[in-house]
């Protein structure tokens, strides 16, 4: 029987117990590969020398108690193709970086390798992780595992769809502005965005500097606590790197939710919301209350600003960013007579439309007489927006709403640049104030995931954890699996 | 205030985006459709709040002065477009 489908904590039982070898899961995650992806197109690339390499070590690692085998040796994984692999194609599912093989790994990446996990592939993704739906990959769209005429969220589209649809029980993504959280509550998973500077940026392909962060996505709460304590931590190449000690993600994992105070965002429950999203929302805010927390509901009063500020300050950090990509020390190359033409016409030619977008307006913010107007107007309401969360988690413990205000939509449905910016209404105060947020599966809409957001103060990770493991342990939302997982 | 066409051209060459005219056309709605959106901005009360470049609380993180390994001339030059073996080559600087 395929081990496809299940969690990383029933694989690694199963390997201990030796009832399957890490060769075993791979074969398995390839067999799910190759059946589903032509289809799906989750996957860029597959790294299968490294991953065979890893099963073998995962063998012996767990083979010799001495080696340390923790909870991800031997297990599966697959990363966005945002994340260096030293020597293997990183294409952050962009043209200009089709041919680019990193000399050096990514951080992140390298502690996995250094647990025995066994990556199996390079994700999909919006290029240069620019996106809500995955349809700016210049590699093709991605389809979400529930109903493949439909996206599977963005910018880790990839990565969300290769956990739904069974291939691999962990993933990697990153998250800027909800690109883990978003895909998650689409593809029916759950996804998890670090505090800002938990995890290393060593080694990631930057967009936006001051919101990046790495996060895993996984079948359970459990499963992601365990992703992400593995790459956590202070790493000397990253100057953002928090420097204090990670709180065991799984300290408070059983430690339940009554007598905690949640808190309802009043803003995030506005108009903007599709029903189903409501009702499933409102009814897992219900289970946590019976569960003993008690929920009140809360205001931050700047979330619609929110956008506006993001849309102004993620721009003018892509464009200082992506000015690397001039074709000369690495990169795709349009030769031109004159440098400055070469310029022109490798970018003109290397970027897809959303990037230049990003670009132009990032570009126009930080000009000559319009920096105050935008960038650094931009960067004052993103202090009010930081002190908004600030002043609620006085009163609250945690804050608990949708991931997303609708469910997975239709590719092509949405043309108009704005319109697709609003997918992000929910998870982008989050990364302006650096906080931890998790999106689980709360049920669904139509046949179609809806998620369940959960926020908590900076550094305080593991509260998310434990709130989210209440509500999971409750409910059984993360048992459901799309139809094709199945054979 | 919408873009004219001769202020995108000139942010698209700051940006060293050699758009044609008729995506450089539909930039400029593009823009402006999203400069309106963001013009929310302009009304949220902002006196006396400081900027936020950056949410940590971390400032000049430093490191021991210690040489380390770095990239090899090879590995360097391994995914430039062009070289001569020893530098990354590009066309003439001077028009």
């Amino acid at each position: 029987m395929s081990s496809a489908g299940l969690t990383a904590a029933a694989m690694a039982a199963a390997l201990r117990r030796g009832e399957v070898t890490p060769q075993e899961l791979l074969a398995d995650a390839r067999a799910q590969v190759s059946r589903l992806d032509s289809s799906l197109n989750a996957f860029l690339a597959l790294t299968d020398d490294l991953a065979d390499r890893q099963a073998e070590r995962a063998t012996e690692m767990l083979r010799d108690d001495r080696l340390g085998a923790g909870p991800l040796c031997g297990i599966p994984v697959a990363l966005k193709d945002v994340l260096c692999v030293e020597g293997y194609p990183t294409t952050a599912g962009s043209r200009i970086l089709e041919n680019f093989r990193p000399p050096y790994t990514a951080t992140a990446v390298q502690r996995l390798i250094d647990a025995g996990a066994v990556p199996v592939g390079k994700t999909n993704c919006d290029e240069f992780a620019m996106g809500s739906s995955t349809e700016n990959s210049a590699y093709g769209t991605v389809g979400n595992p529930w109903d493949v005429e439909r996206v599977p969220g963005g910018s880790s589209g990839g990565s969300a769809a290769a956990v739904g649809a069974g291939m691999v029980p962990i993933s990697y993504g990153t998250d800027t502005g909800g690109s883990i959280r978003q895909p998650a509550s689409l593809c029916g998973v759950v996804g998890f965005k670090p505090t800002y500077g938990r995890v290393s940026r060593y080694g990631l392909i930057a967009f936006a500097s001051s919101l990046d962060q790495v996060g895993p996505f996984a079948h359970s709460v459990e499963d992601a606590a365990v992703a992400y304590a593995v790459v956590a931590g202070n790493d000397p190449r990253d100057s953002t790197s928090v420097i204090d000690a990670v709180e065991d993600p799984l300290s408070a994992l059983r430690d339940g939710v009554r007598g905690m105070r949640l808190g309802v965002p009043r803003e995030y429950m506005g108009d903007g919301l599709e029903a189903g999203v409501r009702e499933r929302v409102t009814e897992a805010i219900r289970v946590l209350e019976e569960l003993g927390a008690t929920v009140e509901e809360v205001s931050l009063p700047s979330t619609e600003l929110g956008l506006s500020t993001y849309y102004i300050i993620a721009p003018a950090e892509c464009s200082s960013n992506l000015a690397r990509y001039d074709g000369v020390r690495f990169g795709m190359r349009v030769e031109r007579p004159s440098l400055t033409e070469t310029y022109l016409r490798t970018r003109d030619q290397g970027f897809g439309n959303e990037v230049k977008r990003r670009v132009m307006l990032g570009t126009y913010a930080l000009s000559s007489g319009y920096y105050d107007a935008y960038y650094r107007r931009a960067q004052k309401v993103r202090t009010v927006i930081a002190r908004e969360f600030d002043a609620v988690f006085e009163t609250v413990d945690a804050l608990v709403c949708p991931t997303s205000p609708k469910v997975a939509f239709t590719t092509g449905a949405i043309q108009d640049p704005v319109e697709m910016y609003l997918n992000d209404a929910l998870t982008i105060p989050v990364n302006l104030a650096g906080l931890p947020g998790i999106s689980l599966p709360c049920g669904f809409s139509d046949e179609l995931p809806v998620g369940l957001q959960v926020i908590a103060p900076r550094l305080q990770d593991a509260r998310v954890f434990r709130v989210a493991a209440a509500y999971e342990a409750a409910t059984e939302w993360h048992r459901h699996r799309a139809p094709l997982v199945a054979a | 205030m919408p873009l004219d066409p001769e202020e995108v051209a000139h942010v698209a060459l700051l940006a060293r985006l050699g758009l044609d005219g008729e995506e450089r056309r539909r930039m400029g709605a593009d823009l402006d459709r999203i400069l309106d959106h963001v013009s929310a901005l302009q009304r949220a009360d902002i006196s006396d709040v400081p900027e936020t470049a950056q949410v940590g609380a971390l400032v000049n993180v430093w490191r021991e002065d210690v040489p380390a390994g770095s990239l090899s001339q090879e590995q360097a030059l391994a995914n430039a477009p062009d070289t001569d073996g020893e530098y990354f080559k590009v066309g003439a600087i001077q028009e």
